[in-house]
């Protein structure tokens, strides 16, 4: 067919859509780059509200780390052909996915306990910030749960014969992504927040 | 081989049925959710005219009331109703218009409208690819973009108005709903459609950077590529990396708003009343956020047009472009520029000294790779044998208008002058003839140069070049009195200068440009005329290569299908600018180099 992508591409090693994938990344990253700043610049100036993080936002990250583990072990079986690995690895990823969503949200519960408004009159933007700049990792782990869900389902199907692994090897590449995205969040809230 | 033979392959006859396809689309995957980069670049394009129109008609409505305060058209209030109380126009909806005058402009006319139009319609036929890296993602920036354009047109129509504390979107005007009639509803409205304006943009410029880095044809190089495919990929570049930080900004912003929080708030009062119960905080970070966008969105409006004017005057001056490499890396040099200079924007707001004077230091470099492209641009005219199709004439007029706002630009890019200078009429006058003007000019251009590619049809030449000669004159007219104004201290964003005792004596000059810009407005509907009459009924294109050009776009059939190219797709052996080598007008991409053919370009 006329529109077939791949026809321009079959000479080069990186498939079109991991270039869009990788591209993608990169204005994620910006996005995050600018929250961050913005956090900075706020925390020079007056009124900035210092609390404890959450022990349960480190509980979140090993869940996270260890999810990247088991999406790497998915793609290496769909590689290997070993269907039934491979849909072990990618459901266990996906249920991580929903505990470390959970986990997040718990996380903003133990800071309105501590008396920590997150938005509302009572707020401080220390507090605000934490809040927006995690809801928007969250959002990015949402999109990552529902590809991670479609492409389970898809796994599970009777058609599914592994002979195209480029929907995992891109869903992999994002999770690892929106994972480091999160440690670097992590370490960023903890250490200079 | 000789190049006669092949070069004659070339001049054939329209192979007008080459461009049928097999399968059949439907009008609505054809026309409407068309995956067909061509389409797509076709629905920016005329979307774009539409709020290009839009847009101006705002322009003729405020500069009416600048041009004449005291007087009433009771016509005005039949079509705008309680918008132009008693034939005059309110302040409020004053307000209104130059906000969404900008907004449309900068954003919905000279960014989709430029970059989703030639980005979409370029790439792929240049590069030699049969479509876009994900013809999908392409379609859905462009019903985002559509989408975007509904929302932002349903905001004219609220009953409190349009967003109206300019397109900027400081807070509090944006933050806090009490701050004025268009900080309501209008403002949802304007976030939303923002919003969904990045989402467009985003997924577009995605799209070009891995069509531009993966898709390419057989032998086409990064350096063999055209210059305006180079521009579209530094400008897609640009938007990936700008406009996330501008969302992450808008939805702090939306948190402010909606959510009780104070990251732009600071302490403040709306009519004698505290606005914020809880702790301040900084309307400046708002600014930094945007501006990290907003200087980067200067260079997305203006790359394109540099990039496509680079290609059309090397194919009518029958010359090679001067300095192939110095325009790719003065294309770089902006690039990177453009995102370190942000804070001239901000002279005034209280900036470190220190942080100011690097940033005037980082801004005037900028002058550096723009000299470089007039001289190249200038020489590749010298001794051209020129030929002045209305496509050229836009194209020099560009470098004429880049000239005149560029050097306004080092005058403002000086803390000290810019301090003087801040929201006068200078600023109105320099960003409007370097940014808008000059990107329009760059967009006119690319329509009359590319129009038979995309509809098989010419635009008129007459209507061209009446449209060419007006629209340049009344630019200047337009806008070189107002550097004086601007000098004189006149500030922008005034609702009537009529009462201060200083700015009586620009009475005159005021009603002056406000009366060119109703007839460059007026000609500009001649042009629109001129577009969609010859969609239809224009001069039908009967050879490949009209403009006798090297790029692989005129290798296709005259109204080429979706895949582009019947055949193979060809392959390159060489750059795109042999024009007037080895005694040969001019040696198309895809001929391969023969074997007494000079080295040199």
């Amino acid at each position: 067919m006329a529109t077939d992508v791949k026809t321009g591409a079959e000479k080069n090693k990186i498939h079109p859509y991991k270039m869009v994938l990788y591209a993608g990344l990169g204005s994620i990253v910006m996005m995050f780059a600018g929250l961050t700043s913005a956090y900075i610049v706020k925390k020079s100036q007056a009124n900035w509200l210092d609390f404890e993080l959450p022990n349960v936002f480190l509980i979140s990250t090993f869940v996270i780390l260890l999810s990247s583990f088991t999406i790497q072990m998915a793609v290496k079986k769909a590689k290997e052909g070993l269907q039934n690995q491979y849909r072990g690895f990618l459901s266990v990823t996906a249920i991580l996915g929903v505990v470390f969503m959970i986990l997040q949200l718990q996380g903003f519960m133990a800071l309105q306990t501590n008396n920590i408004a997150l938005t509302g009159p009572r707020s401080n933007s220390a507090a605000s910030f934490l809040f927006v700049i995690t809801l928007l990792h969250l959002f990015h782990v949402l999109g990552g749960v529902l590809a991670l869900i479609g492409v389970s389902f898809k796994s599970f199907s009777a058609k599914n014969n592994l002979e195209n692994t480029l929907p995992v090897q891109l869903l992999s590449t994002y999770w690892h992504f929106v994972d480091i995205l999160w440690i670097y969040l992590f370490v960023f809230l903890h250490w200079i927040g | 081989m000789s190049h006669e033979a092949a070069l004659h392959n070339h001049e054939g006859q329209g192979h007008d049925d080459h461009g049928h396809h097999e399968h059949h689309d439907t009008f609505l995957t054809k026309y409407v959710f068309s995956q067909d980069h061509k389409m797509i670049a076709k629905q920016f394009l005329i979307t774009g005219m539409v709020w290009a129109v839009l847009g101006g008609l705002m322009s003729v409505l405020f500069r009416l009331q600048l041009g004449y305060p005291d007087a009433s058209f009771p016509w005005l209030e039949s079509i705008l109703g309680k918008w132009a109380k008693g034939g005059q126009i309110t302040p409020e909806a004053y307000y209104a218009l130059v906000t969404t005058h900008g907004t449309v402009l900068v954003f919905f006319v000279l960014t989709a409208g430029l970059s989703g139009t030639f980005a979409n319609f370029l790439i792929p036929l240049q590069i030699g690819a049969r479509d876009m890296a994900s013809p999908f993602l392409n379609m859905l920036s462009y019903w985002f973009f559509f989408t975007a354009s509904i929302v932002m047109l349903s905001s004219l129509f609220v009953e409190t108005g349009p967003f109206s504390g300019g397109w900027t979107a400081y807070p509090p005007l944006s933050a806090l709903h009490d701050a004025s009639p268009g900080s309501k509803s209008g403002m949802d409205l304007w976030i939303i459609a923002m919003a969904l304006f990045v989402v467009s943009s985003l997924l577009g410029g995605l799209n070009y950077i891995a069509t531009i880095l993966n898709m390419r044809t057989k032998g086409m190089s990064m350096t063999r590529l055209p210059l305006t495919i180079w521009a579209l990929f530094f400008t897609a570049v640009l938007g990936v990396l700008s406009f996330p930080v501008l969302l992450s900004g808008m939805i702090l912003l939306i948190f402010d708003r909606n959510f009780g929080t104070s990251f732009y708030l600071s302490d403040i009062y709306v009519n004698g009343v505290g606005a914020l119960s809880n702790e301040g905080g900084s309307a400046i970070l708002f600014q930094h956020l945007f501006w990290f966008l907003g200087h980067p969105e200067v260079y997305i409006i203006l790359l394109p047009a540099m990039g496509m004017v680079s290609e059309i005057m090397s194919v009518n001056s029958r010359k090679p472009i001067f300095g192939y490499m110095a325009m790719l890396g003065s294309l770089f040099a902006i690039a990177i520029l453009a995102f370190l200079v942000w804070a001239h924007h901000m002279f005034v707001t209280g900036l470190n000294p220190f942080l100011g004077s690097v940033f005037v230091l980082l801004t005037l470099l900028i002058a550096v790779p723009s000299a470089i492209k007039v001289f190249n641009w200038l020489t590749t005219l010298w001794r051209g044998n020129i030929r002045f199709t209305p496509g050229m004439l836009f194209a020099i007029g560009f470098v004429s208008l880049f000239i005149s706002g560029g050097l306004t630009g080092i005058w403002l890019g000086n803390a000290a002058l810019d301090i003087y200078l801040h929201d006068s009429y200078f600023v109105v006058a320099h960003f409007h003839i370097v940014m808008g003007v000059a990107s329009m000019f760059g967009m006119f251009a690319g329509v009359y140069h590319w129009f038979p590619k995309m509809y098989g049809r010419y635009l008129n030449n007459s209507l061209g070049y009446i449209h060419f000669w007006i629209t340049i004159a009344g630019a200047y007219m337009i806008f070189w009195p107002m550097h004086y104004q601007g000098l004189a201290g006149m500030p922008r964003r005034y609702f009537d200068f009529s009462i201060w005792e200083s700015f009586k004596q620009f009475a005159e000059l005021n009603r002056f440009i406000s009366t060119v810009a109703m007839i460059v407005f007026a000609v500009q509907i001649l042009f629109l005329i001129n577009f969609f009459y010859s969609i239809f009924k224009g001069r039908k294109v009967t050879v490949l290569n009209p403009w006798e050009s090297n790029t692989l776009e005129w290798t296709t059939p005259i109204r080429p299908g979706h895949g582009n190219w019947p055949g193979e797709i060809p392959e390159v052996h060489r750059w795109p600018y042999d024009y007037g080598k080895d005694g040969h007008d001019f040696i198309p991409q895809d001929v391969p180099v023969g074997a007494d053919e000079t080295d040199t370009h």
